[in-house]
């Protein structure tokens, strides 16, 4: 948790419309380098969608989301970007994306943000150790000079694959997976399989790693091994973490940062202590009390009779 | 295991149609075969009925009625003996077999041994053919069995990397196979550039034109992607016979020069080939050249193919085939990487275009229809997509096969002066396409290698391995 001066990731007045539904409107939040942020919220709440419109799968319809490398990136800088049309400004003080202006690819290429899916996305006809390799594609390609270079043989290539392998099994040991490395992903047993997509997106050395419901369908056991390893990433390596959750075993005891979202807007934002506490956000989960729903009812049904009247106490059209 | 109880559970033990004897009051095996039989039989006659019984003839000013009941009931007989035979003998044999998968069972040195043999057995070819066959009958088991094998073997593992890797259904391969023949026929004809020439030339432009086509088609998948690139084959047909001032039209483009052995012609010339080196001029000097230039030009693009699949290219292709939204998650351009496979794969295709231009000396549209890419997919889908030992394998099957049905002649014997066995080429076709989707649905060899390991490389079960969405 070093440095929490320039926000990492800022989205801001974020809307999605699809058609007539509006699926995110107007929301703005921030996550911080160092924190584990999550995104919680009914079914229904937009949550994947702003998780789409970062990594770049959804053009959103309004809205900005700015991504800071560096600390020392100051609002000015973003503003500077926004005005002068480019994707990205990559100057040695600030590297700085605009997300909602680049393709999914160059997100994850460039702005280095990696994500997984809510269902799991493996290639499950290739073996562990390929998928994480496939993941250092951008690395090894530039290494191979783009195919040439290494259909001639050159040993620069034979090096770069070398390191990609000691990578990925660096973080098969970690994910305890080193002993299936030449087994096929689609092979392994679902809560591997959860593991093995969240280290496959580390191996693209993201800033940013965007976690869709990463304990969905996990036993409790499985849910704990979990949380150790998005600790471990948070704390040893430079990657922030973004993550939708529903299980709130894992939201509560591992977020730094919890943002709440209903019907595509931001209800509570804050530490999980505050959002636990939160009568709004408890509303929002539980429904509200019988007599205030009552109360609520009884509004609404003033409201109608008063638009009803409304036209015609005015005289209406002639 | 040693507990004599226990023999009357295990399968492999229990006779063929030995369950006769669990229910009392079931008819017999052979009864229900018998039974199921004569379904088939009735089922035939039912069919048959209006399209073999009765056949018009044209006798003078009008039409007469044939009534062939002989024919009819030798067909039902047939199928009914068939069926019989396959109920109560053929599959309980099979059931009691272990599913074949080549490569599978055997051990990595048998199978490397294999290789090296069958590659052995194809450098010597055309000398075993010689020396089987004589002077005279060796001209066609080189040229139609080898070369023209080779062509197709050449075509399969370069439509492979476009299907087989990438994962996109490609209907109209022919085309880049019609653009390398048509660019490097133009090219020697009017230009004057020799075949050494023109072969690097051609597999450029098919590069190109793979370009060209994967732009239009790089959102479409699936069935879109298919009947796109099947349109695009039709269209560079419909040029090649409409453009006439630069096509020749239907007439196609004749006298294209020969390829040269280092500058010497096969001739019977003083320059000429064999007056080099002092040998006899014959025809075969030639076809013999030709084979092992289409045999080095195949085994160039099994080498790049299988090079490029251990490198981040051929991993990104295969990472298409499996999840396009995954790889774009990864950072993988797949706008690059899906045209990279087109212009790859198009380029093999026109080598293997000018090879055939070539060989040939003329070209036609005729050359280049649909039913070509038909074959050729074929080919892959049946060798095992990705698989380039499979591809070989069905290549050979489905190309030799069908060429060996010319050596079916004695067939006349039999059936009468009018049988043609070369008719029957598309019916065995189809019907070798439905009993291997049937039998064998993902191909010959449907594993998978893997293109790195840690530890020892494992095959990867075709049950995991996708096919492509577009």
């Amino acid at each position: 948790m070093a440095n929490k001066g320039a926000p990492l990731l800022s989205v801001e007045h974020l809307t999605m419309r699809f058609g007539g539904l509006v699926a995110i409107d107007d929301l703005s939040f921030q996550a911080h380098r160092g924190d584990i942020t999550a995104l919680i919220g009914p079914n229904g709440a937009g949550k994947t969608t702003v998780f789409n419109c970062i990594t770049g799968f959804y053009t959103p319809t309004a809205g900005r989301i700015a991504l800071a490398h560096a600390p020392a990136t100051t609002a000015a800088d973003i503003e500077t970007l926004t005005n002068s049309g480019k994707r990205w400004a990559d100057t040695d003080s600030a590297s700085l994306y605009l997300l909602e202006r680049m393709p999914d690819y160059e997100i994850t290429a460039k702005a280095k943000i990696a994500r997984t899916f809510q269902n799991i996305r493996l290639f499950t006809g290739m073996t562990v150790l390929e998928n994480l390799i496939v993941a250092q594609h951008n690395a090894l390609m530039r290494a191979s000079g783009w195919t040439i270079l290494a259909l001639v043989g050159a040993p620069s290539f034979k090096k770069a694959e070398a390191e990609a392998v000691a990578r990925a099994g660096l973080w098969l040991e970690k994910i305890n997976l080193i002993h299936r490395a030449d087994d096929p992903a689609g092979d392994l047993p679902y809560g591997d399989q959860r593991r093995l997509e969240i280290a496959r997106a580390m191996c693209t050395s993201p800033v940013l790693l965007c976690l869709d419901e990463p304990a969905a369908g996990l036993n409790p056991k499985e849910s704990l091994e979990l949380n150790a390893l998005l600790r471990t990433i948070r704390d040893e390596h430079e990657t922030a973490i973004l993550l939708i959750e529903h299980d709130m075993s894992v939201v509560m005891e591992i977020s730094d940062h919890v943002i709440v979202l209903e019907h595509g807007a931001k209800i509570s934002d804050g530490t999980p202590d505050f959002v636990k506490n939160d009568p709004n956000v408890i509303a929002a989960y539980l429904g509200v009390e019988d007599d205030e729903e009552a109360a609520a009812e009884a509004e609404i049904d003033r409201l109608a009779a008063a638009a009803k009247s409304g036209p015609t106490g005015e005289g209406g059209v002639p | 295991m040693t507990t004599p109880a226990s023999t009357s559970r295990t399968p492999s033990t229990s006779p063929p149609g030995g369950n006769a004897q669990a229910a009392i009051g079931e008819p017999s095996a052979a009864a229900r075969a018998a039974k199921d039989a004569l379904t088939t039989a009735l089922l035939v006659i039912g069919l048959g009925t209006p399209i073999v019984l009765i056949q018009t003839q044209q006798s003078g000013a009008g039409v007469t009625l044939e009534w062939r009941f002989g024919l009819l009931a030798s067909l039902a007989a047939i199928a009914f003996a068939a069926r019989f035979l396959w109920l109560t003998l053929i599959a309980p044999w099979l059931a009691t077999r272990r599913p074949l998968e080549i490569g599978a069972r055997l051990s990595p040195t048998t199978l490397a041994w294999a290789k090296r043999a069958v590659l052995a057995f194809v450098v010597l070819y055309p000398f075993i053919a010689l020396a089987l066959a004589g002077k005279g009958g060796a001209i066609k088991w080189i040229d139609n069995f080898g070369i023209q094998l080779l062509i197709y073997v050449m075509l399969g593992w370069g439509l492979n990397i476009v299907v087989g890797l990438a994962g996109l259904l490609d209907l109209g391969y022919v085309a880049f196979y019609a653009v390398g023949a048509y660019s490097s026929a133009l090219l020697a004809t009017t230009v004057g550039l020799s075949f050494w020439l023109c072969l690097p030339l051609a597999g450029i432009l098919a590069a190109f034109w793979g370009i060209l086509l994967g732009f239009p088609v790089l959102r479409l998948r699936g069935d879109y992607l298919a009947i796109v690139t099947l349109a695009f084959g039709e269209i560079i047909r419909l040029v090649l016979i409409n453009w006439v001032d630069f096509t020749g039209g239907y007439a196609g483009i004749s006298g294209i020069p020969r390829p040269t052995f280092f500058g010497l012609p096969f001739n019977a010339s003083d320059e000429g080939f064999a007056a080099f080196f002092g040998l006899q001029f014959t025809p075969l000097h030639r076809l013999i050249f030709l084979f092992y230039l289409i045999l080095a030009l195949a085994l160039i693009t099994n080498y790049v193919t299988i090079k490029l699949r251990q490198l981040p290219i051929g991993r990104a292709w295969e990472a298409l085939r499996e999840d396009e939204i995954a790889c774009r998650s990864l950072g993988i351009d797949t706008v690059t990487t899906k045209l990279t496979a087109f212009s790859i794969g198009a380029m093999f295709g026109g080598f293997a275009g000018a090879f055939f231009a070539a060989r040939q000396g003329f070209i036609s549209p005729e050359s280049f229809i649909f039913m070509e890419s038909a074959v050729i997919l074929a080919i892959v889908v049946l060798g095992g997509m990705g698989s380039q030992l499979g591809v070989a394998i069905a290549a050979v099957v489905m190309i030799g096969g069908t060429e060996l049905l010319r050596e079916l002649n004695w067939l006349k014997q039999v059936f009468g002066p009018e049988f043609d066995p070369t008719k029957y080429r598309m019916l065995l076709f189809g019907l070798a396409m439905v009993i291997m989707m049937v039998w064998k649905p993902r191909g010959l060899i449907s594993t998978r290698a893997p293109s790195i390991s840690l530890g020892e490389a494992k095959a990867v079960s075709g049950a995991f391995v996708k096919e492509g969405h577009g």
